[in-house]
């Protein structure tokens, strides 16, 4: 069987040998092995971008395979974020406080630990105790399942009640951007419990490892992002195969359809919702630490429409492709904002990119979408492919997510 | 011969305009029966309200041995309970190999964890082959089925409402767009399907009709003006003033 | 009326001049040299005569006399016996004349002696001077002293100002005095009866005042008994524990009446026990056990049995202190007639605000709802009708609002550059969306969800476009004068004129489009097109025309939305974003393809904002959260929103 799966998807083995020779290529011109080519910065760019590959790999799942537009699954990532990020925040206000603690005359007692970690993690936000949100802050592996948990539920919570009551296509990006909208405003307000708008900070360094450097962390965490991906994808790619695979696309082609041959199509949507809402919670779980510093800001829907912005210049329905266009995106991005793009002097204007990036961004979105449906993974089918009669493209949700299109008898 | 469709005192309004009018019909166990009207009697509604797509405003649609109410389940608990429909139109999946369509219309467990750990058998393999034999797509089947030809679309999706295996099924003027050759295929297989179990077929085409060679109902503005065997139907007066006008 | 003033002081220097020739040059001097012990030594039984006698002599420089006699800037110079104003200044004294204010040179500080009226004295010359000033001819000085008597209200200013009402010749002000004489009756009337007639006659008054005046006769403060006296006004009896009194605040109160000793906290144990470390070890128990507050205690407790700490008070001896006592709140007014009167009065009161806040609201909510319609109405042609989702909706917004900024800095009169922008602001984004219609969406029209991401491109193109041109600081719309008032009908209900007038225009739209679609032939042709292109293209319809005008004029509405929400909100390139959200919340709740499903849904959403916000007003982001999450559970009960298409022409 496995070996099948891998004969029937080859994709899988190229996509993970490809993987596996830039992590030890990164790790070999890292800092940590004295070569020093990569700055540790770097790697946790690269790290990052990993994580994003990830979330786009489950954004490609849910969007190109199931014809579900979410325009919330950044939401999930940010939880997974928060919930690593709150065990993290924890521990080492532990550390610290019981350090300080120490040198008081007298040995603290549980609870004065545990206010003095409070008044240090809630100053910002004008409170000194512990909301019933952390209740679990303090064990490292209930936050790990809390990033698994919290952003399952909700995906679950969510998925039942919208898809339950049919509403599909553009209504349902429309209702995950608001519940994303809803959760980034509730995150922002200081009450929320997680610090409002200051977010949680200080992420990037881990309790107890002071001693280690960071070129160190950068890798470590580089190499467990690059873990994640591959497993990621051997996840999704083993889904989006064989017969859950056919009944996925089958129904971003013609949901209705799907429901006449028997299938309850709300448990598939379900199914993949959630499961790609998990995974892009443990590539949230796995970026912030890194990133060093989460806030609400993060979560807002434009993140998530940028997600699918993404996955669709890298090529909808096929997995290498999201991984691509993530990638691809977001490193350009960091790029052009970074401020190292060179400037244009047109003579009479001159053109900083660090302004004109995001229009060249919008314009090109647009122009990948009108001339270029399958985005950069599409050049693949150039090599791979013979040119076959394809007398209806898939490039995704075409009628079944036209709404006077549904079930048309 | 025991009922196994019971539908009786429907009526359907879409603003305003009564689609379905008090429509009883039964059909028994292993049955064909033809469904004749001209446009806008409901046949196609009537269909829809079987298959759970059209919720009606009153009446009872009793399904089975034993006697379940069709109207409080969804389309796909309705196709698990045993009844498959071909579209007007055929609707295949596209960009999927015919194989890939009737493995979909397989009849196996459709959950999504059953769905998800399902590994192909030979006894599936067979059951696919056969079909494909049957629906002459044999040679067809690593195609995508929107490749295919009209007519071989038409097969296709006859071919998935016979590998779903259902008791009762409701077809939609099957032999649009064929070739006279593959309308007589088409009868020969819907007779011989009707021995094991219901089939309804909504047609337009009276030839047709004739060559199934089993009883009619006829629909006019959503309910029932006729029923009995084609000749004696088209010798009734109504029926004569229906499609060819007063 | 400059003129006018120049005659008023000459002829009244003339008169002045005349009278000084007469008596002696001042008729003030005179008069107050006729009185000169009863001025020189004040008491309460003279003072009366006195005031009465300047009262009387209506001289326009009394007033001022009166001030400074009970500022104690009056003085008598021994040498010559009459009444100067004087001022410290260098080298003595700043002399001034009482009648003419006239300089009159420096004088010696032994020569001079200070007016010392006491206080009694100067009570009854402060309402004196409130009568002077009630009693000016001159309306503004009336006001001024009505504003200062509101401001300060006090027991002696009572009599003057009900002495004033009968002779004020202005209605407004009389109203006022009127007024005001029931605000200070209830809290200084001579009788309890007067007090609650006053006190009931504030019923139906709206004032924030009135309000002030009763909580004012309803101030309590706080008592701790361990028996009700029968002979307090007692509020209320608190329960410990409760709402309204925290144990914790209870046995604070016990502690600071010393009926009971402190609670001994955490924090005084730690640094009692800090305190009294020696060798490691406190009261022979080692510091390095007392890692738990009751390890903590024990040791606080054999401390406490040395006699070097108090002895431990627990939560024990708290509670049953609370017990012990009764927790009492107790009227400053002991008539409880009073009292009652006035919790009655302000009950019907706030009733009476809590209807009027409830009609501000539903102004509030309307003018919310008319804006959440013009900016969704644009979104609902092209989203409803043509099944097209335009994420740069709100940037079309914000092009409308920045026309008519630009529009504002060519046009300076403020009404004219409106009357320019709003049909230049239609223009410019109809023409916007015309061409993003033909160069982008005409290609996606079986493909919505692309739709979405590519006009999501065009959105934030925009946008970052906006921030390169204008910066990234809000700019201005400044709306006409006749547009930057209040409508006000009382003192709780009010709305801007901005608001009226968005709320107009909202009306004005509905109206337009209802006409456009329902009675023009390009309506015709748009609702034909929407139902089915194929027919209409055979019926000689041109389909592309339609789509092209009809999402034209979505677009354009969006731009008139975009100067109509500038004027009242900020400019920035980011107001867009603001809108989208709620916008399409507002087509999906309202039902799509439809302008009364959007004027439902704007309405909808907009009151249930400004019901939110009211509960919760604190907390504007979280009005916004619980409104979404409602959205979210409504569309689970109406997936098709409020008004919803049926039959086959809905689809599924």
């Amino acid at each position: 069987m496995n070996r099948s799966f891998i004969a029937r998807n080859p994709s899988v083995l190229w996509f993970l040998l490809a993987l596996s020779v830039f992590t030890i290529v990164v790790t070999v011109l890292s800092e940590v092995t004295g070569v020093g080519l990569i700055s540790t910065s770097f790697v946790k760019t690269l790290g990052k971008t990993l994580c994003l590959c990830l979330i786009a790999i489950a954004m490609d799942v849910v969007w190109g395979y199931c014809g579900i537009l979410s325009l919330g699954h950044f939401a999930f990532f940010g939880l997974g974020g928060y919930a690593i990020g709150m065990w993290l925040m924890y521990a080492r206000t532990e550390l610290i406080v019981v350090e300080s603690l120490a040198n008081a005359p007298l040995p603290p007692t549980d609870k004065e630990v545990v206010d003095a970690i409070a008044t240090q993690i809630f100053g910002v936000v004008g409170s000194s105790e512990f909301p019933l949100l952390w209740a679990f802050s303090h064990s490292l592996a209930l936050q790990l399942l809390m990033v698994v948990l919290v952003p399952g539920l909700l995906a679950l919570v969510f998925g039942w009640l919208a898809f339950r009551s049919r509403v599909t296509g553009v209504y349902l990006s429309i209702l995950t951007q608001a519940m994303t909208l809803a959760l980034s405003l509730y995150l922002f307000q200081n009450d929320s419990g997680l610090r409002g708008n200051n977010g949680l900070s200080g992420l990037q360094n881990l309790p107890g490892l002071d001693a280690v450097p960071q070129s160190v962390i950068s890798i470590a965490f580089f190499w467990a992002s690059a873990v994640a991906l591959g497993l990621g994808y051997v996840l999704f790619a083993w889904v989006v195969s064989g017969k859950m695979g056919s009944v996925i696309r089958a129904i971003r082609d013609n949901e209705s359809r799907v429901r006449f041959l028997g299938y309850h199509v709300e448990s598939y949507k379900l199914f993949v919702f959630t499961l790609t809402a998990i995974v892009a919670g443990i590539a949230g779980a796995l970026y912030y630490p890194q990133a060093g510093i989460i806030n609400p800001a993060e979560i807002a829907p434009i993140a998530s429409i940028y997600l699918a912005v993404w996955v669709a210049i890298g090529g909808r329905g096929r997995l290498y492709g999201a991984v691509i266009g993530a990638a691809f995106v977001s490193l350009l991005s960091s790029w052009f904002t970074g401020g190292s793009a060179p400037a244009i002097n047109l003579g009479f204007y001159t053109i900083n990119w660090t302004d004109w990036w995001l229009v060249l961004l919008g314009v090109s979105f647009v122009a990948v979408t009108l001339f270029f449906p399958k985005g950069i993974g599409g050049l693949f089918d150039l090599i791979v492919l013979k040119p076959v009669a394809d007398r209806q493209g898939d490039y995704g949700p075409d009628k079944g997510a036209w709404r006077k299109e549904e079930g048309e008898p | 011969m025991s009922t196994l469709l019971e539908v009786s005192g429907v009526s359907v309004t879409f603003d305003g305009f009564r689609a379905i009018n008090n429509l009883s019909i039964s059909i028994a166990q292993a049955e064909l029966r033809a469904v004749i009207g001209p446009n806008g009697a409901g046949k196609t509604t009537f269909m829809d309200i079987i298959t759970g797509k059209t919720k009606p405003d009153q009446g009872r649609v009793i399904w089975g041995p034993r006697s379940l109410s069709l109207l409080d389940m969804s389309e796909s608990e309705i196709a698990r309970q045993g009844i498959g429909r071909k579209f007007q139109k055929p609707t295949v999946f596209e960009a999927q190999t015919v194989r890939e369509n009737l493995a979909m219309a397989l009849k196996n467990p459709r959950g999504p964890f059953d769905v998800l750990f399902y590994r192909k058998s030979r006894a599936t393999a067979a059951r696919i082959d056969e079909i494909a034999e049957e629906i002459g797509l044999t040679d067809d089947l690593p195609r995508r089925a929107g490749e295919l030809s009209h007519g071989q679309k038409q097969w296709l999706e006859i071919g998935m409402l016979l590998a779903q295996d259902p008791q009762l099924l409701l077809v939609d003027e099957p032999a649009a767009g064929m070739t006279p050759a593959e309308r007589e295929h088409t009868t020969a297989l819907l007779v011989r399907a009707a021995q094991t179990r219901a089939v309804v077929v909504v047609e337009h085409d009276m030839e047709f009709v004739r060559r199934l060679n089993c009883k009619v109902t006829v629909l006019h503005e959503g309910s029932v003006l006729a029923e009995g065997s084609l000749d004696h139907v088209t010798k009734n007066q109504d029926v004569i003033d229906v499609y060819l006008g007063r | 009326m400059i003129f006018r003033l120049i005659c008023c002081a000459l002829t009244l220097c003339l008169a002045l001049s005349a009278a000084r020739a007469q008596d002696g040059g001042a008729p003030l001097q005179a008069l107050l040299q006729a009185n000169a012990d009863a001025v020189a030594n004040p008491s309460r039984s003279t003072v009366d005569g006195l005031l009465a006698a300047l009262l009387e002599a209506d001289l326009p420089s009394v007033p001022l006399f009166l001030e400074r006699w009970r500022d104690r800037a009056v003085y008598l110079r021994a040498s010559d016996g009459l009444f100067y104003f004087a001022t410290q200044a260098e080298g003595g004294f700043a002399l001034t004349d009482v009648d003419t204010g006239a300089d009159l040179g420096r004088a010696d500080g032994t020569d001079l002696t200070e007016l010392r009226p006491n206080a009694g004295v100067r009570r009854a010359i402060g309402s004196a001077l409130v009568a002077f000033q009630l009693l000016d001819d001159d309306p503004v000085k009336r006001l001024a002293a009505l504003d200062a008597i509101a401001r300060s209200p006090a027991e002696d200013q009572l009599e003057p100002l009900r002495l004033s009402i009968d002779e004020e010749p202005d209605p407004a002000l009389q109203a006022r005095k009127i007024r005001l004489e029931r605000l200070l009756s209830a809290r200084f009337a001579a009788t309890a009866d007067e007090r609650i007639a006053a006190i009931e006659s504030l019923k139906g008054d709206l004032g924030v005042d009135a309000r002030a005046v009763l909580n004012l006769i309803l101030t309590t403060s706080p008592a701790v008994f361990t028996t009700l006296p029968t002979d307090r006004n007692i509020a209320a009896v608190l329960e410990p524990g409760s709402k309204a009194l925290s144990e914790a605040e209870a046995y604070a109160r016990l502690v600071e009446a010393d009926l009971s000793p402190p609670l001994t906290g955490v924090a005084t144990i730690r640094d009692a026990l800090i305190a009294a470390i020696a060798d490691g070890q406190v009261a022979g128990i080692p510091v390095s056990t007392l890692t738990t507050d009751a390890a903590r205690e024990a040791a606080y407790e054999a401390l406490a049995a040395t006699g070097a700490v108090p002895p431990l008070v627990t939560l024990e001896d708290q509670a049953a202190a609370l017990t012990a006592h009764q927790f009492v709140l107790i009227y400053a007014e002991s008539d409880p007639a009073i009292t009652a009167a006035a919790e009655e009065t302000l009950e019907a009161i706030l009733f009476n605000v809590g209807l009027n806040q409830t009609a501000d609201l539903t102004l509030d909510a309307l003018s919310l709802a008319s804006i959440y319609f013009l900016a969704a109405i644009g979104l609902a042609i092209t989203f409803g009708v043509m099944g097209v989702i335009n994420m740069a909706h709100g940037e079309f917004i914000m092009m409308g609002a920045y026309t008519g900024y630009v529009v504002q800095l060519f046009i300076p009169d403020y009404t004219l550059s409106l009357i320019v922008a709003l049909p230049l602001a239609f223009a410019v984004t109809f023409g916007a969306g015309v061409a993003m219609e033909r160069l982008v969406i005409r290609w996606l029209y079986h493909r919505p969800l692309e739709t979405l991401l590519a006009t999501f491109g065009i959105s934030i193109a925009l946008q970052q476009l906006a921030k390169n041109i204008f910066g990234t600081q809000a700019r201005p719309l400044t709306s006409p004068d006749w547009l930057s008032g209040t409508l006000t009908f009382n003192e709780v209900v009010s709305i801007s004129m901005i608001r009226v007038a968005i709320f107009v225009l909202a009306l004005l739209f509905l109206g337009l489009l209802i006409y456009i679609l329902k009675r023009t032939r390009l309506g015709l042709e748009v609702r034909a097109v929407t139902q089915n292109p194929g027919m209409a293209a055979s019926m000689g319809i041109n389909p592309d025309r339609i789509n092209m005008l009809t999402f034209g004029l979505g677009s354009g509405i969006a731009g008139i939305a975009g100067v109509a929400i500038g004027l009242y909100a900020k400019v920035t390139s980011e107001m867009g974003t603001e809108y989208i959200v709620q916008s399409f919340m507002t087509v999906v709740v309202g039902g799509v393809g439809n302008v009364w499903g959007t004027l439902a849904g704007a309405t909808l959403i907009g009151f249930l904002q400004k019901g939110i916000e009211f509960f919760n007003p604190s907390n504007t982001l979280a009005a916004q959260t619980y409104m979404i999450l409602f959205i979210i559970l409504f569309i689970q009960f109406r997936p098709k929103g409020i008004i919803a298409l049926k039959g086959r022409a809905a689809g599924d």
